[in-house]
């Protein structure tokens, strides 16, 4: 069902990427392929990202799933092309919609930024600039893009502020970021992201700083938007309820890698690697009965200089050296182009079983 | 002063098991105006009448979203701020007005561990002397010398009493919390008062933490008043959950009666935010989630009556002329609406109705942040 219709799909719509690299890559709409990023440092070379492998279709939502410093954000800001050359060393592919944007020039990914991919910071009190008003910061978005006059892309902006359902658009376009409240300034932010209808959205920790009743908004709204503009939306989070209430597919990050990989539905019924086991275990929830203890995971998320030997995670997981399994020397590997990938050392069949026999009767 | 303490504390010692009493406290901030002579123009009405006791051994939860007065209530319970109005007693002893010296000896009753461990910690000293401080400046003896006192402390919270020497910044977020708390145990308090302790940490590191005070807790005896925004943290830790609206508590409660029979309208539908970490339950849980329009009113000019009408889906007249009193609907479960939420509103076709309705309610158009 796949191939054919969807590269007819995309042919049809996808115009506008003409003039860009010629369509040798992958059929998906976005495909990152072993992507790395590493900063190097007086102290060692960072590796924030290595080797990361993802695809998402337009109208699908991919959660990032990790801890601080497991290379989420760093992976964002990768795929847009927003870290410095001089400072990080950026390899792999990134293809959007059948153009390669890692060895475009910077000027070609330029024109792609705010356009056909945006994206919404976590914190928008300093992502917004304070000395410029609400609006003619969308207006500046917007004017970048399209050759219009400010007239035209004010009005725009105020109809993008309706949208996001800010009150009295009309008149709180002239307002500072200052003179929103954090949830109307986490609106103002999306509808800046979205004012030019990109077809990949990324979000980056975009309720983290926001209240429940705001979150719940604002996770409605990115709902509704993306339904509305059928956008790629890449959600990163530390917060699984976050992912699942908006994923359709899940990617769980420990210490610049993916550790699994798969449909949202199966990474929460029958996750299979150790890291995400604890994670579900670390969670208390509402929606269930009070356990008597959460379930930790021991220890600290690793250096990303000092990365542990072998499967990053060894130190901290409790099944690790199992049967004589090589956690400390070899790198376990995500399983490539199935529907759910775990690197994880344990054999499938004993994953699903300590799974379903240790791990699910105490979450 | 001394004296007059005393006869306060062997009359009014009341045969409960309450370690803390507050009521009708208050803390309202001035908003002055002008360069040479600061006049007030109004004030921001942080706390606004705020009642509820802590027992002895318990954990109280107070939960609410920012703004609404949790944070200043925990720092008027310890003394941090200076209340406006209302009376605090912590064991029959009335705390309310005392000076920085009568303070001191109640510090070593009730303790506080900070939200962010980034700032809490005084990044010019080491552990040792952050950890020691209190001893030192209670001249708590210590018979085997105050070093000893803090490696103890720190292997009690789970550090490496090696780490005495070490300085903040070489410790990860969640060990500095555990820092934080061996400060707060250092006096062996009776009382402490959590802000926020874990919602800096990472989910993981969270889970250890929570861990750490509930082991914390039945080893020494502890009360906790336990602040959060999250929902979920505050159902695993709490006996009992306060939920509070713009300085005052709308609800109190059982833990198990709050999450189970929400009252309050405002309740149920922060219950109803908070996201079902379920895939498969989504679709139900947003067709049955109660969505708030716009946001916290300001607490500079709070409105009339009942404070949260502007946002609710039942209020009538009489809730912007009168302010619902906290009333005890069932055993130990009290609640301030007038309109409480009936059993037929928790089932979903009742969520969904009370949903609709939410919806209808235009965003309340003056909400801007405080000045």
């Amino acid at each position: 069902m796949k191939g054919v219709d969807m590269a007819t799909d995309l042919l049809a719509d996808g115009q506008s990427a003409s003039g860009g690299t010629a369509r040798s890559g992958p059929q998906t709409f976005l495909d990152v392929r072993d992507l790395r990023i590493h900063f190097p440092t007086d102290d060692g070379l960072v590796k924030a990202v290595d080797g990361l492998s993802f695809s998402l279709e337009r109208g699908r939502t991919l959660g990032i799933v990790g801890e601080s410093g497991s290379g989420k954000s760093v992976t964002s800001l990768g795929i847009l092309g927003l870290h410095r050359q001089s400072r990080a060393k950026v390899s792999g592919e990134v293809w959007l919609d059948g153009e390669e944007l890692i060895a475009a020039s910077a000027e070609r990914v330029r024109s792609l930024r705010g356009q056909r991919m945006s994206m919404i910071f976590q914190d928008p009190l300093t992502a917004m600039h304070p000395y410029f008003s609400v609006g003619a910061q969308i207006v500046e978005a917007y004017r970048v893009h399209h050759n219009v006059s400010k007239k035209v892309a004010r009005q725009h902006a105020i109809d993008m502020l309706g949208r996001v359902g800010i009150p009295q658009p009309a008149k709180r376009v002239d307002d500072y970021p200052h003179q929103f409240s954090g949830g109307m300034r986490q609106r103002a932010m999306i509808a800046m992201a979205l004012v030019n209808n990109p077809e990949l959205l990324i979000a980056d920790e975009p309720t983290t700083a926001l209240d429940v009743t705001v979150q719940a908004q604002i996770l409605d709204l990115i709902r509704d938007l993306q339904e509305e503009f059928q956008s790629a939306v890449i959600m990163i989070t530390h917060d699984l309820g976050v992912v699942a209430e908006l994923a359709d597919d899940i990617l769980v990050m420990y210490g610049g890698k993916s550790v699994e990989y798969g449909a949202a539905e199966t990474i929460f019924r029958r996750p299979e690697h150790p890291y995400a086991w604890g994670l579900l275990g670390s969670m208390p929830r509402v929606d269930r009965e009070v356990r008597e203890r959460l379930i930790p995971v021991k220890g600290t998320p690793p250096s990303l200089i000092n990365l542990p030997s072998g499967c990053a995670f060894h130190p901290r997981c409790p099944y690790e050296g199992r049967n004589g399994i090589p956690c400390r020397t070899q790198v376990p590997t995500l399983a490539e182009g199935s529907d759910h990938g775990v690197a994880c050392h344990i054999p499938p069949a004993d994953r699903q079983r300590i799974f379903s026999e240790d791990i699910a009767p105490a979450l | 002063m001394a004296s007059s303490t005393q006869t306060e504390r062997t009359a009014t010692r009341p045969a409960t098991d309450n370690l803390l009493e507050v009521s009708g406290l208050e803390k309202h901030f001035p908003i002055t105006r002008g360069a040479f002579v600061r006049r007030k123009v109004g004030a921001v009405h942080a706390v606004d009448g705020v009642d509820f006791s802590i027992r002895a051994g318990e954990t109280l939860g107070v939960v609410g979203e920012s703004g609404c007065g949790k944070s200043t209530t925990g720092r008027l319970v310890t003394r941090l701020l200076e209340p406006t109005g209302g009376k605090i007693t912590f064991e029959g002893r009335d705390i309310t007005h005392l000076s920085t010296g009568a303070m001191r000896d109640l510090r070593r009753d009730v303790q506080m561990i900070f939200q962010d461990p980034y700032s809490s910690l005084n990044p010019r000293h080491t552990v040792g002397t952050i950890v020691g401080a209190p001893l030192r400046v209670q001249k708590i003896p210590t018979p085997q010398g105050i070093k000893r006192a803090v490696q103890d402390l720190l292997e009690l919270v789970g550090l490496n009493p090696e780490h005495y020497n070490r300085y903040p910044h070489e410790f990860s977020g969640g060990q500095r919390q555990r820092i934080g708390i061996a400060r707060a145990l250092a006096l062996r308090p009776k009382l402490i008062v959590c802000d926020e302790p874990v919602s800096a940490l990472d989910v993981s590191i969270q889970a250890q933490v929570v861990n750490l005070l509930d082991d914390l807790q039945r080893e020494l005896n502890l009360t906790y008043m336990f602040i959060a925004h999250d929902l979920s943290v505050v159902k695993h830790i709490s006996d009992r959950v306060a939920v509070m609206y713009l300085g005052k508590i709308v609800e109190i409660a059982d833990r198990d009666a709050l999450y189970a029979t929400p009252f309050h309208p405002y309740t149920l539908a922060l219950l109803s935010a908070v996201p079902v970490p379920d895939p498969a339950r989504r679709d139900r849980a947003q067709r049955e989630r109660v969505l708030l329009t716009g946001d916290v009113p300001s607490p500079i000019d709070p409105p009339s009556g009942c404070r949260f009408r502007t946002r609710c889906w039942k209020a009538q007249d009489k809730c912007a002329q009168e302010v619902p009193p906290l009333r005890e609907l069932a055993s130990g479960h009290r609640v301030a609406c007038h309109f409480p939420v009936e059993e037929a509103e928790r089932t979903p076709q009742g969520r969904m109705a009370a949903q609709q309705a939410a919806a209808e309610i235009p965003p309340d158009n003056t909400a801007e942040p405080a000045l």
